[in-house]
C-alpha cells in the first residue's frame, strides 16, 4: 500500500482540541468531527450554507492570520484556515452570550405552543433553547401573528408563527428537489414562507420539508396530532415501494405505524425520500385478510390455518406440474427465494415469473444473462460520471431518489441525455438533452449517442417494451466502455431476478437450460433433478390458465390490473385451483380458492435489493403473529411432502447467499422481432407514483397532492386530429377507453402520452400497450 | 466662507438645462474621457489609485484598489455597477447630482469601464426615484446617440453598453451583494462572502460596484491630475465631497467641500442652526453613523477624524437637530426605518429591530419601565456585529449613541411621554408642521 499524502488538510484548534480537515470545510463541520456540537438551525450539511439564523456563532480568536474577530462569527459559513483558533459555547463566554442572545431573539416571535406542537420532543428549537438559551425571556411585547395553519399542499400544513425563517425548506425544494413550490417572500419582520400560486402541484419530495424543518412550522396532515415523539418506537428499515432502496425510519405506537421518515443513508438516499415512501403506508389495513379463507360451495369462508394449508397442499398436489406461480415484484429477497424454491421443489415446475407488469421474452434473457449478479454502477458513480443516458426511464417517477442524485450530479457538471418520446419537466430539471425517440425505437436511437468510459446508461422497466433495446444497452456499453444499470420500478424486482423467480433462471443467475446449473441447484435443494425446460412466463401462465391448460396457480402480491391482460388473469384464476398469498382482499384473492394472509411489510424482516443490487435491511417494526410468504410456503410444501425447509427469514437469507453467482455460460441476448403496427397513434406511457396504485390506498392527502392526469400530443399531431390543448379526449385500447384533458407538449409526432396507471384504468385494463396503436378521439371541451 | 466650497461635481447645479448632452459637452464635458481613452487602462487605474480617491458611498474603500481586484485573466465578462440606491436617511447627494449633471456620471462610467476592461455597466437606481431613472435613461440615450456608448465608442475600438435599472425600493439594495441579487432578478438580500463581487459578482462574473459620487469624481481626476486632487482634503482622505445638510439649519442643502472640513464650517455655510436655537445633536453620515454633539463641532469630517471620535463618515449626511428635538422620538423613527428596511434574512436584524422599536415606542409614550434603557442596550449588544450584513449595525448605533449622549432623556420615558417633554410642534421645520 502506498502512502497517500493529503496535501489539502488544514489544522485548526477548536476548544483546545486540534483537528485536521480538508480545506474548504466550515468550522461547524470541523467541530462535529471532534464531537463538538455547535447549535444551528439554517445549517444543514446537504444544503448550501446560508448563515442566516446566526445560532452557530463562535469566538474566532485567531483566523489563521494571527488576528481574531472582535465579534462572534457564524461557524456554518466560515471556512477553516491553518492555525485558526476557535472557541465555542463550551469554552467561550463571548460565544455563549452570542448564542443565548440569538436564541432569545428567535423566541421573541415563536409561540410557546410546544404542548400542542407535533415537533415538541424532537424539536431542534426546543432542544437548543434548553441547551444554549437563557431559560427566561426579557421580551414582554407583542408577538407576530398569522392565521394558522396555512394549507401549502393537500399534504402539507404551515404554521407561519412557528417558523424561524431558516430557509431549510425553501433551499431543499430549490437545491435538492428542483421543485420550488415554496419560497421566502416579503421582507423584514413580514418575511414568510409563501406558496407559488402558479405551482402545478407540490412536489414528489414535499414531505422532506417536514422532516428538515427545525421547528414545528411544517407538519404533514396525515401525522398532525397523531402521536408524540416520545411515545413512538422507531425502527430503521427499508422502503418497500420502489427500487431506489431508501432507508427509512418507521415510527410505531401501540402496534400501529404512525409515520415514516427518510432514514440516514449517505450512500443511497442521503437524508431524503419521496412522498410515496413517506406517506403511503396505510393500505395494508384497509381490507386486510384477517384469517385464512377457503372456498366452500363457491364462497370464501374463514378457515383455520391447518385447514387452509391442507386445502392448498391438496389442490396443488393434484395439479402436479400443470401449475403456474406469479409471486409479484414486491417481495423481499427471502420471500422471493422461497417462491423460487417452492416452484421447483414443491411443484416441480419452472412456470414462475415475478413480472406482474408487461415484460418480454428478450427481457427474461436479459434479466438472466445481464442483470442477475451484475456489478452495476452505484449512486456515487452517478455523481462522478460525465454523462448519463436515460433510456425508457423517467427517474423522478420510476426511481425518485435516482432523480435526486442526478440533480445533485448535474450541479457538479454531469450531462444527461434523455431518450424519450416526450420532453418532460423532470428531464428539464436535469438540464437534459432531450432526444425525441418514437416508442419502440430506443435501440436505434441509443446507437447514435456518443458514449465513453465516463458514461452510464440507465434503462428502465419500459426497456422491455422496445424490441432490442435491452440488448442494445449492453452492447453499446461493451463497445464504448460505458457502464449501465437496469432500474426497475418495484422494490422486489432485483431480488426476484437474483433468486430465480423467472421461468429461465435459478438462483444466482443459473440458467434453467444449463445442466450444470441445474445440478448445482438440485444438489443444494436435495432434489434428484430440476425440470430442464424453460417454464412459462407470466403472459403464458395467464393465457394457459385462461385456456384451461393449467390446473393450479399460486399468486403472491399481484394486482391483476397491472398485468398486460387482467381479464385473462381473472379467467385463469377462475378456471384453476388458485392459492393466493395476500394481505388484502385483492382481485386475485377474491377469486382464489384458498387465501392465506401474509404479513405486512412492517410485520416482517428481510432484505430488498435495490437497483444497485445493494441490500437494504427490512426490520420488523410492529409485533405480529402474521406469517410471511416464506413461512406459509414452507407449511404448504411440508404438507405436500416436498419440504422447502425455509421456516425463517435467516434460513432463506443464508441459503440464497450460499449460491453465489453463476460463473458459467449464460444464454446470449436476443431481440424479438418488432411487431408491425397498423397506421395510427402510437402509445407511450409510464406509471407515476401518486396515481392509481394499491399501495396508495387510504392516503387521501397523498392522492390529492398528485398532479392532475392528462393526455399529451405534439402540436402537429393534435392539429392533424383536429384537437387542441384543453380538449377532452378519449383514448381507447382494445378493451376500454379513458377520457383525459389534452395537453400539447413537445413530443414525437404520431405518439400520445397517457398515464399507465390512470385512476380510470391501467393500460392492461384498456387493452393498450406502449409502442402499440391506440385510438384517440375528441370528446368535447 | 464660500471660498471653502470646491464646486466640481456641483459646479453646474442650477444652471439652465445643465442635464442636457449639449450643455455638458459645451462646458468641458468629455475632455477627461477623450484623454483616458488614449491612455492604457492600467494607467487610468493607477491614476485613480494614486489620486487616493476613496469610495463616497460610506465605507471609504480606495476606488482604484477596488478596480485592481478585478481578475483580468478571468475569461468571463467584467461588470461595472454604479450604486445609485441612495437610501440612507438624511442622504441627498447622488439624486441631485444625477438630476443636475447626469453626464458627469456617464463620462465617469466610460473612463472607469475602460480602466477595468468592462463592456457592460449598470446604473442601479433606487426604486422610489423614478424621476431620476427617467433622467438617466434620457442621458444614456444621448450618450448612445453621440457615440459614447455602444460599439467602438468614439472610434477607439472600445465597446461599452450601459443599462439603467430601477430597484424595487429597498434600503438593503444599497448593500452591494443585495444589489447584485436584485439586479439578477432575485429578492434583495445580501449574499454570503466570499466569493467577493470582484471575483464572482453579477452573474457570477467579476464585478466592481461603485457609488455615484465616486465614479462622477473620476473625470475630474483624469482631467486635472493626481496632484490637483490630492491638494484637497486631508492626508488620508483626499479630495472633495458633497456634504448633505438637513434639519434645523437656516439653509439646508448640499455643500461640496474638501474632506476634513469641520461641521462648524459647514454649519456656517448652511447659515447656522435656525434662528434662536442651539445645536443638540447631528449625524455625520446618515442615521447609521453614531450621532455627535456640540463637542464634535471641530472634528474634521473625514474617514480618520470621525473614526477617532467613534463615529463614521458614512454618506456625509448631517441630519441636524436643535434643542427642541426629542432624541427618543428621533431614535424611534430611525429604529422604525431599520425595522421596515431589514431584509429579514438573519435573526438579529429581523427580530432585533422589531424589539428595539417596541421598547422605544414605549419609552416615547412615557410607558417605559425601570430597566428598559438597559434592556435596549442589552438587545443592541445581542445584535451588534452578529448580523449577516451591516444593516443591523446601523440600526444599533443610532440607539447606543443616543443613549450614550442622552441617557436621562430615555429614562424620562419611564414617566413622561416624549411629546410632553419636547412638544413636537416646536421642532417642526415649517409652520403647521407635525403635531
Amino acid at each position: 500500500m502506498t502512502d497517500v499524502v493529503q496535501t489539502d488538510l488544514v489544522t485548526l484548534t477548536i476548544d483546545d482540541t486540534q483537528v485536521s480537515v480538508p480545506k474548504g470545510t466550515t468550522i461547524i463541520r470541523a467541530a462535529e468531527k471532534i464531537g463538538i456540537a455547535i447549535p444551528r438551525f439554517c445549517d444543514h450539511p446537504l444544503l448550501d450554507p446560508r448563515g442566516s439564523c446566526r445560532q452557530c456563532l463562535v469566538d474566532v480568536l485567531d483566523a489563521g492570520n494571527g488576528r481574531g474577530f472582535p465579534a462572534a462569527q457564524a461557524s456554518c459559513t466560515m471556512t477553516v484556515a491553518e492555525g485558526m483558533v476557535v472557541r465555542t459555547q463550551f469554552t467561550s463566554e463571548k460565544a455563549k452570550k452570542a448564542q443565548a442572545g440569538i436564541m432569545e431573539l428567535l423566541l421573541i416571535n415563536h409561540p410557546l405552543d410546544c404542548p400542542i406542537c407535533d415537533k415538541a420532543g424532537e424539536c431542534p428549537l426546543q432542544n437548543q433553547a434548553m441547551s444554549v438559551g437563557r431559560g427566561d425571556t426579557r421580551f414582554d411585547g407583542e408577538k407576530r401573528h398569522y392565521p394558522k395553519p396555512l394549507e401549502v399542499t393537500p399534504q402539507l400544513l404551515l404554521d407561519r408563527e412557528r417558523c424561524i425563517l431558516c430557509a431549510r425548506c425553501t433551499r431543499f425544494v430549490e437545491e435538492i428537489a428542483g421543485d420550488p413550490f415554496i419560497s421566502l417572500a416579503s421582507r423584514g419582520r413580514n418575511q414568510q414562507v409563501a406558496v407559488y400560486p402558479e405551482a402545478e402541484s407540490g412536489s414528489l419530495y414535499s414531505g422532506n420539508v417536514v422532516q428538515i424543518c427545525p421547528v414545528g412550522a411544517f407538519t404533514a396532515k396525515s401525522y398532525r396530532f397523531n402521536a408524540r415523539p416520545f411515545d413512538l418506537v422507531s425502527v430503521d428499515t427499508t422502503c418497500e415501494h420502489c427500487a431506489s432502496g431508501c432507508s427509512l425510519r418507521t415510527d410505531q405506537r401501540h402496534g400501529k405505524v404512525r409515520r415514516r421518515l427518510a432514514g440516514f443513508n449517505p450512500e443511497v438516499n442521503e437524508e431524503w425520500n419521496c412522498d410515496k415512501g413517506r406517506f403511503a403506508f396505510a393500505s395494508g389495513h384497509i381490507d386486510r385478510v384477517e384469517t385464512p379463507l377457503v372456498r366452500v360451495n363457491g364462497e370464501l369462508q374463514p378457515a383455520s390455518w391447518p385447514e387452509a394449508i391442507r386445502a392448498a397442499a391438496a389442490g396443488l398436489k393434484k395439479a402436479g406440474d400443470k401449475v403456474g406461480v406469479l409471486p409479484g415484484g414486491r417481495l423481499t429477497l427471502e420471500n422471493a427465494y422461497a417462491y423460487s424454491k417452492f416452484a421447483r421443489v414443491a411443484l416441480g415446475t419452472n412456470n414462475i415469473d415475478y413480472r406482474s407488469r408487461r415484460g418480454s421474452k428478450e427481457e427474461a434473457t436479459f434479466l438472466l444473462s445481464a442483470v442477475a449478479g451484475a456489478t452495476t454502477p452505484s449512486y456515487a458513480d452517478l455523481e462522478t460520471a460525465k454523462q448519463v443516458v436515460l433510456v425508457a426511464f423517467d427517474p423522478e417517477y420510476e426511481s425518485p431518489i435516482v432523480q435526486l442524485r442526478l440533480i445533485k450530479a448535474v450541479k457538479k457538471g454531469l450531462k444527461v441525455v434523455n431518450l424519450s418520446a416526450i420532453r418532460t419537466s423532470r428531464s428539464d430539471k436535469l438540464k437534459a438533452e432531450w432526444i425525441p425517440v418514437e416508442p419502440g425505437a430506443e435501440a436505434a436511437a441509443l446507437g447514435k449517442v456518443k458514449l465513453d468510459a465516463d458514461s452510464i446508461i440507465l434503462v428502465g422497466e419500459r426497456g422491455a417494451l422496445a424490441a432490442g433495446a435491452l440488448k442494445a444497452v449492453v452492447e453499446a456499453a461493451n463497445k464504448s466502455g460505458a457502464r449501465w444499470a437496469w432500474i426497475p420500478r418495484r422494490a422486489g424486482e432485483i431480488g426476484a431476478v437474483e433468486s430465480g423467480c423467472l421461468p429461465n433462471a435459478l438462483p444466482g443467475g443459473r440458467p434453467v437450460a444449463d445442466v450444470k446449473a441445474r445440478v448445482d441447484v438440485a444438489t443444494a435443494w436435495g432434489l434428484e433433478t430440476i425440470p430442464g425446460n424453460v417454464g412459462l412466463d407470466a403472459v403464458e401462465i395467464v393465457n394457459a390458465g385462461a385456456e384451461g391448460l393449467l390446473d393450479a396457480l399460486v399468486i403472491g402480491g399481484v394486482e391483476l390490473r397491472d398485468l398486460p391482460d387482467p381479464a385473462a388473469a381473472m379467467q385463469a384464476i377462475d378456471r384453476s385451483f388458485t392459492v393466493s398469498l395476500e394481505n388484502r382482499l385483492s382481485q386475485a384473492a377474491l377469486l382464489a380458492d384458498v387465501v392465506l394472509p401474509t404479513a405486512l411489510i412492517e410485520e416482517q424482516s428481510g432484505h430488498f435489493l435495490n437497483w444497485e443490487h445493494r441490500a437494504g435491511v427490512v426490520n420488523k417494526v410492529v409485533k405480529s403473529s402474521a406469517m410471511t410468504d416464506l413461512e406459509i410456503l414452507d407449511l404448504i410444501a411440508t404438507e405436500m411432502d416436498a419440504p422447502i425447509a425455509l421456516d425463517s427469514t435467516e434460513k432463506a437469507s443464508n441459503e440464497w447467499a450460499g449460491f453465489g453467482n453463476w460463473e458459467g455460460e449464460r444464454p446470449a441476448l436476443e431481440t424479438e422481432p418488432i411487431e408491425a403496427q397498423p397506421e395510427g397513434v402510437l402509445l407511450t406511457a409510464w406509471s407515476e407514483p401518486l396515481w392509481a396504485s394499491a399501495a396508495n390506498d387510504g392516503e387521501e392527502n397523498l392522492a390529492a397532492s398528485a398532479r392532475a392526469e392528462f393526455a399529451a400530443l405534439s402540436e402537429a399531431t393534435a392539429k392533424s386530429l383536429g384537437l387542441e390543448a384543453g380538449d377532452e379526449v378519449s383514448v381507447s385500447g382494445d378493451v376500454a377507453s379513458i377520457r383525459l384533458p389534452l395537453q400539447v407538449r413537445e413530443m414525437v409526432d404520431g405518439t400520445i402520452w397517457i398515464p399507465a396507471n390512470s385512476r380510470q384504468g391501467t393500460l392492461g385494463e384498456l387493452g393498450a400497450a406502449v409502442g402499440h396503436v391506440v385510438t384517440v378521439a375528441k370528446e368535447g371541451k | 466662507m464660500t471660498d471653502l466650497l470646491t464646486p466640481v461635481l456641483t459646479e453646474n447645479w442650477g444652471k439652465d438645462k445643465s442635464w442636457t448632452y449639449d450643455f455638458y459637452a459645451q462646458h468641458g464635458g468629455f475632455e477627461a474621457a477623450k484623454k483616458a481613452l488614449k491612455m492604457k487602462p492600467e494607467e487610468v487605474m493607477n491614476t485613480v489609485k494614486d489620486a487616493g480617491l476613496r469610495g463616497r458611498g460610506g465605507a471609504g474603500f480606495p476606488t482604484g484598489v477596488k478596480w485592481s481586484f478585478i481578475p483580468q485573466a478571468n475569461p468571463k465578462p467584467k461588470y461595472l455597477i454604479v450604486n445609485a440606491d441612495e437610501s440612507e436617511p438624511g442622504t441627498c447627494k447622488d439624486m441631485p447630482l444625477l438630476l443636475a449633471s447626469p453626464h458627469l456620471l456617464l463620462e465617469g462610467i466610460v473612463i472607469s469601464a475602460y480602466a477595468v476592461n468592462c463592456h457592460q455597466a449598470y446604473i442601479y437606481i433606487r426604486g422610489e426615484a423614478a424621476h431620476v431613472a427617467r433622467r438617466m435613461q434620457a442621458a444614456v440615450a444621448s450618450m448612445y446617440e453621440h457615440g459614447w456608448f455602444g460599439k467602438d465608442i468614439q472610434g477607439t475600438g472600445f465597446d461599452l453598453d450601459v443599462t439603467v435599472h430601477s430597484g424595487a425600493g429597498a434600503y438593503i439594495c444599497g448593500e452591494e451583494t443585495a444589489l447584485l441579487e436584485s439586479l439578477e432578478g432575485r429578492r434583495g438580500q445580501p449574499r454570503l462572502k466570499p466569493p467577493f463581487p470582484a471575483v464572482e459578482g453579477l452573474f457570477a462574473s467579476p464585478t466592481v460596484v461603485n457609488n455615484v459620487e465616486s465614479i462622477s469624481t473620476v473625470p475630474s481626476i483624469i482631467k486635472n491630475g493626481v496632484d490637483w486632487f490630492a491638494s484637497m482634503g486631508t492626508e488620508k482622505s483626499n479630495g472633495f465631497t458633497i456634504y448633505s445638510i438637513s434639519g434645523h439649519v437656516a439653509r439646508p442643502g448640499q455643500y461640496e467641500a474638501p474632506l476634513g472640513t469641520t461641521f462648524r464650517q459647514l454649519l456656517q455655510l448652511a447659515g447656522g442652526i435656525r434662528k434662536g436655537h442651539q445645536l443638540k445633536f447631528f449625524t455625520p453620515g446618515g442615521s447609521s453613523t453614531p450621532m455627535l454633539t456640540e463637542e464634535h463641532l471641530d472634528t474634521p469630517l473625514d474617514f480618520e477624524g470621525l473614526a477617532a471620535v467613534g463615529s463614521m463618515l458614512g454618506t456625509k449626511a448631517m441630519q441636524t437637530f436643535d434643542e427642541t428635538t426629542s432624541v427618543v422620538r428621533t431614535t424611534t423613527r430611525w429604529a422604525e426605518f431599520y425595522q421596515h428596511e431589514s431584509c429579514g434574512k438573519c435573526t438579529p436584524c429581523r427580530e432585533g429591530t422589531q424589539w428595539l422599536v417596541q421598547i422605544l415606542k414605549k419609552l416615547e409614550a412615557g410607558q417605559g419601565e425601570e430597566g428598559d434603557v438597559d434592556k435596549l442596550l442589552a438587545v443592541c449588544d445581542d445584535i451588534n456585529g452578529l448580523s449577516f450584513c451591516t444593516l443591523a449595525g446601523g440600526a444599533v448605533s443610532c440607539v447606543t449613541s443616543a443613549i450614550a449622549h442622552f441617557r436621562p432623556e430615555f429614562e424620562l420615558g419611564y414617566t413622561t411621554p416624549a411629546w410632553e417633554a419636547f412638544p413636537y410642534e416646536k421642532s417642526a421645520l415649517f409652520e403647521g408642521g407635525v403635531k
